[in-house]
């Protein structure tokens, strides 16, 4: 892999750890939940990278669509922020 | 440090990363909900760390498709030249299992909201039955 | 404190972790099973996605079993969320409190019978490019998933649901039992392979995705609908409260 797709990686695993972060520090439950589907996201440009494309289908249509919306379904529902 | 020690470092770092965030969020964690997400994203880190273990530098993706066959005219040589396809099968069914054992978990916190009214653990645990 | 002894502990695994990854070489060729999949599934079975053949064929047996779970939590889900049907039928207009906007709706007429085209290319051709039955089900479970935001009145009968999954999973096990009849091990394929890259080759592993994308699409449509349905509750909550203020 050249340079510029090895900066870029790095660039997104940084997004990708800062995401993480964000979604349990962050005491609104649904900023969480949407940063969990740019960790997806962002995953799936990783597995299409790492030469996997199925997975990469897989992650994107999973990940960003579906888990996003039960997890939203969900704290509707219930509370939609975290208290200690 | 050459290209590929560097995303050496970055891939399996970020796949650990995810992995301990994730168990973070579920040891210290008080909300059910939270605890959830926290498992998504370990689940997410493991399947990661698959997909890296099975990479092969300067190979393609497992498929023989007519342009790559055209390259390597024969099947032998091709397969020499593709990455194991192992892994991804294992995590392509793991990410849809995954789906479904949140979706079954988020359906428990909504009957213990519904039963207690709170998502927190602690209240719920305080509580009798 | 407590969250500080977590993050030691936590730190100190993910450098125990690391140090134990970090010996597996990155990029290195390793494959020993895998080489066998990949000369093999080709040659032998005439399917040009080397995943495919793993996921259906060489481990066939695990994705029943994989179908199963899933299976088993779509069941579980609905069973934790049991409400009874003639309720379910008559609020189900009360699943979004206000109208989708009329872009959404119109633009949904258009996207849907194209998302569900996109689902059902993505697993029939499973066995030719990136794809199959896993990915393909979950496409067409997000177009009904469209339809269930997008619409009030629209409504999924589980009857069919029921229908559909119970005969795409007698089809995946019965395609695996007519092999054992045929002298042949359990999934073995027993149809001519083809020739590579050709639509109808591959032999029974098409058939088996296609089943598998019927499977995955009904259970996670069901899963949704199930889980969408949670906000009905809570809807008839406050009617209850606002009539009995009334009276």
């Amino acid at each position: 892999m050249n340079t510029i797709l090895t900066i870029l990686i790095v660039v997104g695993a940084i997004i990708l750890v800062g995401a993480a972060i964000f979604a349990v520090v962050k005491r609104d439950l649904i900023l969480a939940t949407v940063a969990t589907s740019v960790i997806s996201l962002i995953l799936s440009i990783f597995y299409f990278i790492l030469q996997a494309p199925d997975v990469a289908l897989t992650e994107a249509a999973i990940g960003v669509a579906l888990t996003t919306i039960i997890f939203i379904v969900t704290i509707r529902n219930t509370k939609r922020f975290e208290d200690d | 440090m050459s290209n590929l020690q560097i995303l050496q470092i970055t891939f399996y770092g970020a796949a650990i990363l995810l992995i301990a965030i994730g168990l973070y969020a579920v040891v210290t964690k008080r909300n059910l909900i939270k605890i959830v997400l926290g498992l998504s994203i370990m689940d997410s880190g493991v399947n990661l760390l698959f997909i890296t273990v099975g990479y092969i530098s300067h190979k393609t993706a497992p498929i023989f498709s007519p342009s790559v066959m055209a390259k390597y005219k024969t099947i032998h040589a091709a397969a020499q030249a593709m990455v194991d396809p192992v892994p991804q099968a294992l995590v392509l069914t793991a990410i849809v299992i995954g789906f479904g054992v949140t979706a079954v978990a988020l359906a428990l916190v909504v009957r213990l909201y519904r039963h207690h009214n709170t998502t927190n653990i602690d209240e719920i645990r305080n509580l009798k039955w | 404190m407590k969250k500080a002894i977590a993050i030691i502990l936590l730190a100190f695994i993910a450098v125990e972790l690391f140090v134990v990854f970090y010996k597996i070489p990155f990029g290195a060729d390793r494959m020993n099973v895998a080489r066998f999949y990949l000369e093999n599934s080709p040659k032998k079975l005439g399917v040009a996605n080397a995943v495919t053949a793993i996921v259906v064929n060489f481990r066939g047996f695990d994705t029943l079993g994989e179908v199963t779970v899933l299976f088993l939590a779509s069941t579980a889900l609905g069973s934790i969320l049991f409400r009874r049907r003639e309720i379910h039928t008559r609020l189900s207009h009360l699943r979004t409190s206000v109208e989708a906007s009329v872009i959404v709706r119109i633009a949904g007429r258009f996207l849907v019978p194209l998302i569900i085209l996109l689902g059902a290319y993505v697993f029939i051709h499973g066995h030719l490019t990136p794809g199959g039955g896993f990915q393909g089900g979950v496409i067409i479970a997000t177009g009904f998933l469209f339809l269930l935001l997008a619409y009030r009145k629209f409504t999924i009968e589980h009857r069919t649901i029921t229908f559909v999954e119970s005969l795409a999973g007698i089809t995946f096990a019965g395609i695996g039992l007519i092999g054992i009849f045929l002298g042949k091990t359990f999934l073995e394929n027993f149809l001519p392979a083809g020739k590579l890259n050709d639509l109808l080759s591959g032999g029974i592993i098409p058939l088996i995705y296609i089943a598998i994308g019927f499977k995955v699409a009904a259970e996670l449509t069901g899963i949704l609908d199930t889980v969408l349905s949670i906000s009905i509750d809570v809807k008839q909550k406050e009617i209850e409260s606002q009539t009995e203020k009334n009276e």
